[in-house]
């Protein structure tokens, strides 16, 4: 029998509709999930259990009134720790806000909200969302469901780890170079990061603001297309949020993809992609044409400079965001007696910050200091178009591009986190899309040596539509998504809470 | 590309960061090595293309002009590490002297 937090948000969105189950139920169902898997899994920072049974009741009261209420009403979702929620610590895994409580929700949140969703938490990250392993936490690493001793890829590795382990139906994360997908693709779930402007960033804690976008993870593409539309609009409150209609995601979901063109790009298949990456791939190009799709190879010849572009626009853009933690409006602050107010703010972010992102922030600054601005930074933000047109000219023939996510299945805790370059690698196929502003899903591809694999789709920029059909197909004629890590026939049954 | 020991201090005075010895020497290394590999991007040959800061074309956007009260300012006064009363407590600016 199917344990009611392994049901989908689509199934059980039926089952409350029908009254054939509360919001209390399934939200109590996921928080003793939380209470059984989570001291091996480590997923959240804060788990808000009052707030989230309180969030249900007034879900099955409002249905119980006869009152008509959306996909989403009454499913519980995990939430990374970058996202402001009003009245709830807010930490992004970082000693500077470990007791930050925003007066205000996120955009998103308040949209999530309103569609009746029920917030079970707010998940662990790598500090600031700087980093592909979520080791970079100041708190805890959370560790890969598939495989405890592995990490769950990051930034949002929290909100992928509790969305894979079933202690969350879906999930919100973050994505600046990856941070949705890669750890999507290292847990088996469906991880999308949405066009530039598709969703409000209004209370996303800045990181780098040319490239940040709020994407959800979920475990098909039916249920992140159900969270995608409750996020994605136009906000007043975020200048760079686009007003293009939203479309209707699940009517896109036709199973249909004959005729659809397909491309490979080569430098997608490249050295240091691990064979059973690759095969993964291969086997996924290999079903899409066999639904019909049109193969091409085709060429995104700057690829190579994706990272180091990035690892310059990123950390510049965060050396100037991160500006503003200076211990005195909000936020640590460092104690004792200093010299000055200079002084007290140095030590205050040399204090409050991890060595990430005072790597980043040294990075950044370099690269905007006196002397290397046109070197780094300029260059960098021409780099940048010559990626973007490389997207344009692929477009033009392609309706989809195909790859592999990351170029390695979960690596083991410690590993590269002594070699940050090694880390940075970790992004080379997600990068690109964030620089060129574009959306891209990362969904289950199948496994090698027994650990999740990650195919990526990217389409132009407003087609997500397009992605999520694609996405739905393969999974109609796949099962990769369904399966559970065997962390559920090791617990199962272990201590419940009362 | 090897970074100096002058312009790592340089560069965490910009970047208001109190770097302990031991942190500039390992980010003096650190930052050697990827700026060892940024350098990849000397070969882009970019002499025909323009910048691009932003990937969207962004317009100036207006809103009308009309003040909105914020429901609880105290509570945003109180979130400072340091306040006394509707105010928040910041250190001298300029020196007593």
């Amino acid at each position: 029998m199917t344990d009611l937090w392994q049901l989908t948000i689509s199934e059980a969105s039926e089952r409350l509709r029908s009254g054939a189950l509360s919001a209390v139920e399934l939200t109590r169902a996921h928080l003793d999930r939380i209470a059984e898997v989570e001291g091996s899994v480590k997923a959240f920072v804060t788990v808000t259990e009052q707030q989230a049974l309180r969030d249900a009741e007034r879900i099955d009261t409002r249905r119980r009134e006869g009152e008509a209420l959306g996909p989403l009403a009454g499913i519980p979702l995990a939430i990374k720790d970058v996202i402001c929620t009003r009245d709830v610590t807010t930490t992004c895994s970082s000693k500077m806000l470990e007791q930050f409580i925003p007066p205000y929700d996120a955009t998103v949140m308040v949209r999530l909200n309103a569609a009746g969703a029920v917030m079970l938490g707010k998940t662990n990250m790598d500090e600031f969302a700087m980093g592909s392993s979520t080791e970079n936490s100041a708190f805890f690493p959370t560790r890969n469901p598939w495989d405890l001793a592995r990490v769950p890829g990051g930034s949002s590795g929290g909100s992928a780890a509790a969305v894979a382990a079933g202690e969350a139906m879906g999930g919100l994360g973050s994505d600046t170079g990856g941070s949705v997908r890669q750890p999507g693709a290292l847990t088996n779930t469906v991880a999308l990061k949405p066009t530039y402007g598709r969703v409000s960033r209004f209370g996303l804690i800045a990181f780098a603001s040319s490239l940040d976008q709020i994407g959800p993870f979920a475990r098909s593409a039916r249920d992140a297309a159900l969270l995608l539309q409750a996020i994605a609009g136009h906000d007043p409150l975020d200048s760079t949020s686009v007003d293009v209609p939203v479309p209707d995601y699940t009517a896109a979901l036709t199973g249909e993809i004959t005729g659809l063109r397909v491309g490979v790009p080569a430098e997608y298949f490249v050295e240091g992609t691990e064979p059973g990456v690759r095969q993964v791939v291969d086997e996924a190009i290999a079903t899409l044409k066999s639904l019909g799709a049109e193969v091409g190879e085709c060429s995104l010849p700057h690829t190579r400079y994706g990272v180091a572009a990035y690892y310059i626009i990123a950390p510049a853009e965060c050396s100037a965001n991160l500006a503003r933690y200076d211990g005195v409006k909000y936020g640590f602050a460092a104690r004792g007696e200093a010299e000055s107010l200079i002084d007290f703010v140095m030590r205050t972010r040399a204090e409050g910050f991890g060595t990430e992102v005072k790597r980043r922030i040294m990075l950044g600054t370099y690269a905007l200091s006196s002397g290397y601005y046109d070197a780094y930074y300029l260059k960098a933000e021409k780099t940048r178009t010559l990626i973007k047109q490389d997207f344009d000219r692929a477009f033009e023939r392609f309706d989809v591009l195909i790859g592999p996510t990351s170029p390695t299945v979960a690596f083991a805790i410690g590993a590269k986190i002594d070699d940050p370059y090694a880390m940075y690698l970790n992004d080379v196929f997600t990068i690109p899309a964030n620089l060129a502003g574009i959306p891209g899903v990362s969904i289950p591809g199948g496994f090698s040596e027994g650990l999740p694999v990650g195919v990526q789709l990217l389409a132009p920029s407003f087609e997500e539509a397009r992605l999520l059909r694609v996405a739905d197909a393969f999974q109609r004629a796949t099962d990769y998504h369904t399966r559970w890590p065997r962390l559920q026939a090791a617990k199962r049954g272990a201590r419940k809470r009362s | 590309m090897s970074i100096d020991r002058a312009t790592v201090e340089h560069v965490a005075t910009l970047a208001r960061l109190a770097l302990t010895a031991d942190e500039r020497e390992r980010l003096r290394d650190q930052l050697s090595a990827i700026l060892g590999h940024i350098n990849v991007i000397a070969e882009a040959d970019t002499s025909a293309v323009p910048a691009t800061a932003h990937i969207l074309p962004i317009d100036t956007v207006m809103r009308a002009d009309e003040p909105h009260p914020w429901p609880d300012s105290q509570a945003l006064v109180d979130r400072a590490p340091a306040h006394q009363d509707a105010y928040i407590r910041v250190r001298a600016v300029l020196d007593n002297e």
